[in-house]
């Protein structure tokens, strides 16, 4: 008696109709499918077309992928993708190691210093992108030009000038994911055995082979995350982007989703730019499962 | 400073010991940098929303000259009405963004049923969804909802349902909630509880902590967007405030004094949202990151 009585209560939670469950699921499904799938499904259909309102749409089957990729302004956008993303991606992991090495530690005044730093973070990216503006003032009388004319450099155009302007831009990405890379890299050097170091130090390692060989390895898996983390986020680069040069001058920072949006919303070329969109998505899908993959397999042996 | 401090508390090997003058004078200064480095341009924000006519080539950290001059000149080019466009949309996303994670991880995190791994399944692939990806269709979505054909275009409306659900949040819930043990609401059931209270009276108390967490990730989150409300607007008088910063920049009758007004308004949320529940929120990144 007492037995039954105590299955059925371990049972309890998955009791009740059947669609209780689902019930409880739908705002989100709801929200998901019409925001989220039936946009990227319509994508995909919309990539295969010709785009034209009011007259209907042709099909053009593969023919808007010929296109882009055929795209000289599309393949400059690509390439200065890759750079940005590459070049964001390392500049905010080293800094951010660099800050985490800084700041690892438990007093009060630390955490202090580390709340401070991660400000740029939460702060909107738009809002990061109108005071870099101000800070590039490309005369020598702007503010960065005044900085480094202290120590004999400059005076720099930044975002005015096709030389520079990518290198700008990078250089703004890296100062705002730098913090959040230090937070995670900071998580990750809580978790290393202390004991590790005094045996390093036994063993007459200086700070440096110190922290070539123990604390570097033991932060593999943290800095895996962050590279599929920090370059997906670089593939679909647009706001910091759009916000400092709108893709000039001169094309010389387009980068993917600005060259995707212009094609939308200025050129009205719907299909092309859905393909556009289309093909960011396999990029960023291929790496998030290959890297997934990697670690699977490395974790497995 | 606990006793059993040694120089093998951090990688570095940042000495601890009182007399230490050198080490400690080093991480001293290098944070100060630090400090200075990451904050001090946005504390340039600061300066010059309250310095009457600011010069691009002048910034500083002190206004020479304060005044509110910029804020009554932004007041005629409708920065309020930008703001409350923002604050609106990031009321309601949130608010709708909590409810629809918490309903979705007492399903997925109390519950047992059959499709469950599919539904897991779903949730997670809408997270490899970059939204960028889906702007161009989401747009024509927007102007034309499916079956019930109604237009979103131009309405606060249109921003806010798209960012109700969020998959980051139902599964920082729903791990939460998977941590309740399951004799409290054995208990409850004995007690004659019925389903909804169950959720609102057991459930939903404890899971205050993992609320705030979520909160304030939704808030960035929603804070953060751009590519949306600016495809979803119809008129200029649609933006949010961030986006309403560049139409303000690129109008030549506008000074640099009212976009650094409107960019510390749109600054202040976040900073106070993120320096009220900080803690949480750096612990979030790390469990965030790890499990996403």
């Amino acid at each position: 008696m007492r037995r039954r009585r105590r299955r059925r209560l371990t049972g309890a939670t998955s009791k009740g109709p059947a669609w209780v469950p689902w019930l409880f699921l739908l705002p989100a499904a709801l929200i998901f499918l019409v925001f989220k799938f039936i946009p990227m499904a319509e994508g995909i259909r919309l990539s295969l077309f010709e785009v034209r309102p009011f007259l209907g749409d042709i099909y053009v089957g593969f023919e808007n992928y010929a296109t882009i990729l055929q795209d000289e302004k599309f393949l400059t956008a690509s390439w200065h993708t890759i750079v940005l993303a590459g070049g964001q991606t390392i500049g905010a992991m080293v800094i951010g190691f660099l800050l985490a090495l800084l700041l690892e530690g438990h007093t009060k005044s630390l955490w202090f210093v580390r709340s401070a730093v991660f400000l740029p973070v939460v702060a909107a990216t738009a809002v990061i992108g109108e005071i870099w503006r101000l800070f590039f003032y490309p005369a020598p009388e702007g503010f960065l030009n005044e900085l480094i004319s202290w120590v004999g450099l400059g005076p720099w155009e930044y975002i005015h000038d096709t030389d520079t302007s990518l290198v700008s831009v990078m250089f703004v990405g890296i100062w705002k994911h730098a913090p959040y890379d230090m937070v995670l890299i900071l998580a990750g050097l809580a978790g290393i055995d202390r004991q590790q170091y005094e045996a390093a130090a036994i063993d007459g390692a200086s700070t440096w082979q110190r922290i070539r060989s123990v604390t570097l390895p033991a932060l593999r898996p943290v800095i895996t995350i962050l590279l599929t983390l920090a370059a997906i986020r670089g593939l679909r680069v647009f706001t910091e982007v759009y916000v400092l040069t709108g893709g000039g001058p001169a094309g010389s920072t387009d980068v993917w989703m600005t060259r995707v949006y212009t094609t939308a919303f200025e050129q009205s070329e719907a299909g092309l730019a859905s393909a556009g969109s289309v093909l960011l998505f396999l990029v960023t899908l291929v790496l998030t499962v290959s890297v997934q993959w990697y670690r699977r397999r490395r974790e497995a042996r | 400073m606990s006793i059993n401090s040694s120089r093998f508390d951090s990688a570095i090997g940042w000495s601890t010991r009182p007399d230490a003058w050198t080490s400690k004078g080093i991480r001293f200064v290098l944070s100060a940098l630090a400090v200075i480095l990451f904050c001090g341009p946005l504390l340039v924000i600061f300066s010059g929303a309250f310095e009457h006519n600011p010069d691009p080539t002048k910034l500083s950290i002190i206004p020479t000259n304060p005044s509110l001059l910029n804020f009554q000149v932004a007041t005629e080019n409708k920065i309020w009405h930008y703001l409350m466009n923002s604050l609106v949309i990031a009321g309601g996303a949130l608010l709708l963004q909590l409810s629809v994670s918490v309903f979705a991880a007492y399903a997925l995190a109390r519950k047992k049923f059959r499709g469950q791994a599919v539904a897991l399944l779903v949730i997670l692939a809408t997270m490899m969804l970059p939204e960028e990806v889906i702007a161009i269709p989401l747009s024509l979505v927007i102007g034309d909802l499916p079956l019930v054909h109604v237009s979103l275009k131009g309405t606060l409306l249109g921003v806010i349902l798209p960012l109700g659900a969020w998959g980051f949040s139902i599964f920082v819930m729903t791990e939460f909630m998977k941590e309740i043990p399951a004799e409290l609401e054995e208990a409850a059931k004995v007690d004659g509880a019925g389903e909804l209270r169950l959720f609102a009276q057991i459930i939903l108390p404890l899971c205050k902590p993992a609320l705030g967490v979520i909160a304030v990730f939704g808030f960035n989150m929603i804070w953060e967007q751009y590519l949306l409300p600016l495809i979803v607007a119809a008129d200029p008088s649609d933006y949010t405030l961030t986006v309403a910063l560049l139409a303000l920049r690129s109008d030549d009758m506008v000074g640099t004094g009212i976009v650094l007004a409107g960019a510390l308004l749109a600054l202040v949320p976040s900073l106070v949202v993120y320096l009220s529940l900080q803690k949480s929120f750096l612990r979030g990144i790390t469990t965030g990151a790890i499990k996403g």
